[in-house]
C-alpha cells in the first residue's frame, strides 16, 4: 500500500496534471469564453475579436503553459488581460468624441423634466447582471461535461434553435435518433444544473 | 396505427413527448395524452419538471454562444495560425 502510493505521488510529482492540445481549443472553449466576455464588453464584434486574441495568445505562449491549471482556466487568464488592455485602449480614446446630452442645460428649470424624476424601475441591478452571467457559464460548464456527440446535437437544438431536420441532415443520424441523443443530453443536463439553479 | 390511438402512454412515448414539447414539436393530441399520463405517473411529472424548467433556463438571454458563421471563421483563422507554428 505504502510502495503503491510513493510509486503514485512520484508519478503525479513528474506528469504535469494537464496537458495542452490546440487542436480542440475552438470546439472546447469558444463558447465558454465568448459568454464570458460578452458579459464584460457587451458587444458582439467586439467579443468575437477579444476570442481571437485569446486563442492566438494562447498558442504564441504554449510553452508557458505549466499544465497547473486546466486549460480553459489559463486560457481564462489570458483573456481577462485581454479584456483589461481593451478597457484601457477605449479609455485613452476617450474625451475625444465625447457627446454630452441633457435635457435642460438651465439650473432653474432643472428636474422639470419627467424623464429626469421618474426612477428607472426597470433597471437591472449589478446583482442580477452577475447571476445571469454565472448562469451562462454554469450551462456551458455542463455542456463541456457532456459526450461529444450530445453536446453537438443538445447545442444545436437548444441553443442555435435549429430544426430537426436540418440537424440530422447535417449529422447523417435519423429523426428517433436525434431524440434519443436529446433526451439522454436533457437529462444529464438536468441533474448538472440541478445543485443550484434548480 | 393502433399505437398512436390508444389513450394510454407508457412512460417512454410520455418523456418523447415531453421532449418534443420542449421545442414545440409535439401535436395537441400527443400533448393531451401527455397530460392524461401525467395524471397518474409521479415519475414522469417530475420530469416533466425538471425538463421546462431546463428549458426556462436555456431560453433566458443570458446563454451565448458564437454564432456558427464566425465560429467556423475563427475555426479558419486558427487553423492557419496552428499550421504557422508547427
Amino acid at each position: 500500500m505504502i510502495i503503491l502510493s510513493y510509486f503514485y505521488s512520484s508519478k503525479l510529482a513528474l506528469m504535469p496534471e494537464h496537458i495542452i492540445d490546440p487542436n480542440k481549443w475552438i470546439d472546447s472553449y469558444s463558447d465558454y469564453l465568448y459568454n464570458y466576455t460578452i458579459t464584460r464588453v457587451s458587444d458582439r464584434e467586439i467579443a468575437q475579436d477579444l476570442v481571437q486574441d485569446t486563442f492566438f495568445a494562447g498558442l504564441k505562449s504554449m510553452k508557458n503553459f505549466k499544465g497547473e491549471a486546466s486549460e480553459r482556466t489559463w486560457l481564462v487568464s489570458i483573456l481577462k488581460r485581454k479584456i483589461i488592455d481593451h478597457y484601457r485602449k477605449i479609455n485613452s480614446n476617450k474625451g475625444k468624441a465625447e457627446v454630452r446630452i441633457s435635457y435642460n442645460t438651465d439650473s432653474e428649470t432643472e428636474g422639470d423634466w419627467l424623464e429626469e424624476r421618474v426612477a428607472d424601475q426597470f433597471d437591472r441591478t449589478a446583482e442580477d447582471n452577475l447571476e445571469n452571467e454565472e448562469l451562462g457559464l454554469a450551462i456551458h460548464n455542463c455542456i463541456e461535461k457532456l459526450p461529444e456527440k450530445q453536446a453537438t446535437v443538445f447545442k444545436l437544438k437548444t441553443l442555435l434553435g435549429h430544426e430537426t431536420e436540418a440537424i440530422c441532415n447535417e449529422l447523417n443520424i435519423t429523426p428517433s435518433n436525434l431524440w434519443v441523443i436529446l433526451h439522454r443530453a436533457r437529462t444529464a443536463m438536468a441533474e448538472c444544473l440541478k445543485h443550484n439553479w434548480f | 396505427m393502433k399505437d398512436s390511438n390508444k389513450i394510454f402512454f407508457n412512460c417512454n412515448e410520455a418523456n418523447h413527448t415531453c421532449d418534443k414539447t420542449q421545442y414545440r414539436e409535439a401535436s395537441v393530441w400527443e400533448k393531451i395524452k401527455l397530460n392524461i399520463h401525467l395524471l397518474y405517473c409521479r415519475a414522469c411529472r417530475e420530469y416533466t419538471k425538471n425538463n421546462t424548467r431546463l428549458t426556462k433556463l436555456m431560453n433566458g438571454k443570458e446563454v451565448k454562444v458564437m454564432p456558427t458563421p464566425e465560429k467556423e471563421n475563427l475555426q479558419k483563422a486558427f487553423e492557419r495560425k496552428l499550421q504557422d507554428h508547427e
